[in-house]
């Protein structure tokens, strides 16, 4: 980590804390979802980016940590913030023994099954027999969370979308963090190795079917947490919100963001979170179309997504700058 | 046992056409080792466009001919603009730009047309000819698609362009070397791949109703189909769409209700793929290290 | 005259060469693995990027695409052959015509294809990936010839094949080209088997030119007979 990235973040980081007092409420709660989705993409760009498994399907992962908080507030009772490291346990379990049967299929196969994943799930949801504990296709509603008392006995006074904002940005620097160390040091190296040279990679002795499947219950885990802030943060789950589009603009969000590339999640969840907005100002009368058109130029002006774009740009102004070739930029090894 | 024979020829007329899309979609695939998923939007508008054109008085036939041509210069024009700036990036990022023109051709028909169901006229008689087992317009569907896949083969297997087209997709660089304009041959193969989808599109509208989500389940059956024939096999499609089709409406009808026939479908498929992962026909790839 | 002048500044590869061919000649390119022969089969015919010109038949054809260079006639059979694996011999044949027009003529030369090799005419119908090593040079030299070219670029055309298999092949080639006063330009790690077959060399190392002449001059020259002939 050179001192310029430490810089960057600190402040990226001023920033992040900045914002929801000088925003509005409904701003902050865009940004919030911003952090989750940023979460959820990272989960992805694990399973994808880095490991080269595609999936088709991460709705699915999302909505079952969505409805693992849902129904543990819901029906049990358990506060807001415990639900999270239990979706994400659960997901993560759940993810791992998908990705055991997914071994055998590689690149279209294993996104026709991901993507038939993604289509089942809010049938399943939908299941007349599962009705009681998910709520059918009203699904369920749930408390909005207060800023915990001792912020207010401590004279700042946070309402609950500041609070809520922060509470995310807390669990997805987590995320962020654990992620960073996982695919900086032999993990993410195994990982790369698979996706590029899986056989040259199981010579050398990695174990190809662990990590894999690894891949997959991590991934699925950091989705399942990022659909868990995300049901809090809207309060509300319900089967037609995870349908096959969330999974589909999961899979968009990573590649405009940039594969393989951890500061990609950040980009892709902005793109996923402000540009229908700004669509549908575009134009009111055919919203998704002005959208397509966005993805389209993105991916023709930054193939690599914006973080490969932003590699480039940079390494070529260290060229100008010290007049001699630059080691590429960190992301992975 | 009735009802098992009228699900199977149901099944067939709907196979008739994932076995079409399917198609559609191992030629591309075969060509550039993509599925293009907006295949099933392709279709869509153009099947809007026979409908506008029949709407407008052309007899039937005539429009069927003329939206077939429309679609093929349509798949053209889409691989020579929108598809060939990105061919040397990265599969996903292709992928992405397939999806977003399903979002445009989705979002933009239904601007024109808007969402509400219209009826698409079939140009078989109402009365089922053959007993009561299959309906005019299924056995048309079927016989339809099959002429469809006969000229298809025949052209690919018997003509030199067709001849340059698979030798285009096996090996661009060895066809260069014999003088084959590659990047032609692509566009061609999409605008073949635009025409056959449109004449499935408008063999399925009289059936589901013409509306812009009409095609999403059938691309995705197709997709289906072609992975379980075995993705670079066009026979495989084929008979891939025809279980499939056969499949759905078995399951449909008996076991599962129409709610989750999709998703029990689709377990299904990939049940076969996990123990035969090339699908039923395909090559299984030997790749050297 | 159809003389071919090249001059290419590849900073990778090859470093400015200069060459010419006689119409009608056979001129071998030898030198060791990695001098840039095949690279230099690869810039005439516009597979790799060049800078400097080339001409042939009098127009230059530097820049252009690949398959405007082969529809003006010059052939070339790449090495590892570029056979279409999952295609029947015929098939392969055919292809190798597609650019011409006159049916007759194409038949014709089908035929001829099939008495220069009988063993290709005995597995015309046979997918071209099960041939064995030799029958597939066989059938990228005939392929080439379909083309009715002007001007054949030949990468390593003895590769892999049994040095009697290798002398049926050399033979065959010059007779083709006293018969239909094609050009060839042949590229060889086998300089004497090269040198036996052409009437002009050049030689490289590391991406120039270092000698140039008649295959004679260079049969007699010791630093070629010591460093390529072995003797």
């Amino acid at each position: 980590m050179n001192r310029k990235m430490l810089w960057i973040l600190a402040a990226l980081a001023v920033i992040a804390l900045i914002l929801p007092f000088v925003a509005t409420s409904y701003r902050t709660f865009q940004l919030t979802l911003v952090l989750v989705y940023a979460i959820a993409l990272l989960g992805l760009n694990i399973l994808t980016g880095y490991n080269g498994q595609i999936s088709l399907g991460h709705g699915a992962f999302y909505a079952m940590g969505a409805y693992c908080t849902a129904i543990l507030m819901d029906k049990l009772g358990m506060p807001y913030w415990a639900t999270v490291p239990v979706a994400g346990a659960v997901c993560l379990a759940v993810g791992f023994l998908f990705g055991l049967p997914a071994l055998r299929l590689e690149g279209l196969y294993l996104a026709l099954a991901t993507f038939a994943l993604g289509v089942a799930m809010p049938q399943l949801l939908k299941y007349k027999a599962l009705e009681p504990w998910t709520g059918g296709v009203q699904g369920i509603v749930i408390a909005k969370p207060e800023a915990p008392a001792l912020f207010s006995r401590a004279g700042i006074a946070l309402d609950p979308d500041q609070w809520l904002y922060f509470f995310t940005l807390a669990v997805a620097a987590l995320m962020f963090v654990l992620g960073w160390n996982l695919l900086r040091g032999r993990v993410g190296r195994a990982l790369v190795a698979i996706r590029d040279q899986h056989i040259a990679a199981e010579a050398m002795g990695v174990n190809s079917a662990l990590y894999k499947s690894l891949a997959f219950g991590v991934s699925a885990m950091y989705t399942g947490v990022a659909g868990a802030l995300g049901a809090i943060a809207v309060q509300f789950v319900a089967p037609d919100s995870f349908n096959i589009f969330l999974s589909i603009m999961l899979l968009v969000g990573i590649v405009i963001g940039g594969l393989a590339s951890i500061s990609g999640a950040l980009w892709g969840a902005l793109f996923i979170q402000f540009v229908p907005n700004i669509a549908d100002e575009v134009s009111k009368a055919a919203p998704w179309a002005i959208f397509g058109i966005f993805m389209i130029l993105f991916v023709y002006l930054m193939p690599t997504g914006v973080a490969g774009a932003l590699r480039q740009l940079l390494a070529r102004a260290g060229k100008k700058a010290h007049n001699q070739p630059r080691p590429l930029k960190e992301e992975t090894p | 046992m009735e009802a098992i024979l009228h699900q199977i020829f149901a099944g067939l007329a709907t196979g008739g056409i994932y076995a079409s899309l399917a198609l559609a979609l191992v030629m591309i695939y075969q060509a550039t080792h993509l599925v293009n998923f907006a295949q099933g939007e392709m279709a869509m508008f153009t099947t809007y466009i026979a409908w506008s054109l029949i709407n407008a008085g052309m007899p039937y036939w005539a429009a069927f001919l003329l939206t077939v041509v429309f679609a093929f210069v349509f798949g053209v024009l889409l691989e020579r603009l929108v598809i060939r700036p990105v061919e040397n990036a990265p599969v996903l990022a292709v992928v992405v730009v397939f999806i977003a023109l399903l979002l445009i051709l989705n979002s933009v028909t239904g601007w024109i047309y808007t969402y509400t169901l219209k009826s698409f006229p079939s140009p078989f008689p109402q009365q089922p000819v053959f007993g009561k087992y299959i309906s005019s317009h299924e056995l048309g569907a079927i016989g339809i698609t099959l002429v469809v896949l006969l000229l298809l083969y025949a052209f690919f297997r018997f003509t030199p362009l067709g001849l340059a087209m698979r030798a285009a997709a096996q090996n661009p660089e060895s066809s260069r070397l014999v003088g084959i304009r590659v990047g032609w041959m692509l566009a061609l193969g999409w605008g073949l791949a635009a025409a056959v989808g449109a004449v499935a599109g408008m063999m399925v509208a009289p059936i589901v109703y013409l509306d812009p989500n009409m095609m999403g389940g059938i691309l995705l059956y197709a997709f289906a189909a072609a992975l379980v024939g075995g993705i670079d096999n066009p026979w495989g499609a084929v008979f891939g769409g025809f279980l499939v089709g056969v499949l759905e409406n078995l399951l449909g009808a008996f076991v599962i209700g129409n709610e989750l026939k999709l998703s029990v479908a689709l377990v299904l498929i990939i049940g076969v793929l996990l123990v035969r992962p090339s699908g039923f026909f395909g090559k299984v790839h030997v790749t050297r290290v | 005259m159809r003389a071919l002048r090249a001059t290419y500044g590849q900073t990778r590869v090859l470093h400015g060469l200069d060459f010419a061919l006689e119409k009608g000649s056979i001129t071998a390119l030898l030198g060791a693995n990695g001098a840039g022969k095949t690279t230099t089969l690869r810039a005439i015919c516009g597979m790799v990027k060049t800078q400097g010109e080339v001409r042939f038949a009098g127009q230059r054809i530097d820049g252009r695409a690949t398959e405007d260079i082969v529809r003006l006639g010059v052939a070339h059979v790449p090495d590892g052959r570029g056979t279409f694996a999952h295609l029947s011999t015929e098939e392969n044949l055919r292809l190798g015509a597609y650019t011409r027009k006159e049916r007759p003529a194409v038949e014709a030369d089908l035929e001829r294809m099939y008495g220069y090799f009988p063993r290709l005419k005995e597995r015309r119908r046979q997918q071209a990936g099960t041939l064995s090593g030799g029958e597939q040079q066989m059938l990228a030299v005939s392929r080439a010839l379909m083309l009715s070219p002007k001007l054949m670029l030949l990468d390593e055309p003895s590769f892999g094949l049994a040095p009697l298999l290798v002398t049926e092949l050399f033979d065959i080639l010059r007779r083709i080209n006293v018969r239909e006063q094609i050009s060839m330009l042949l590229v060889e790690q086998n300089a004497a088997m090269a040198l036996q077959l052409a009437n002009s060399a050049y030689l490289l190392e590391t991406g120039r030119v270092v000698l140039a002449g008649s295959s004679d001059d260079l049969k007699r020259d010791d630093a070629v007979r010591r460093a390529y002939l072995g003797y």
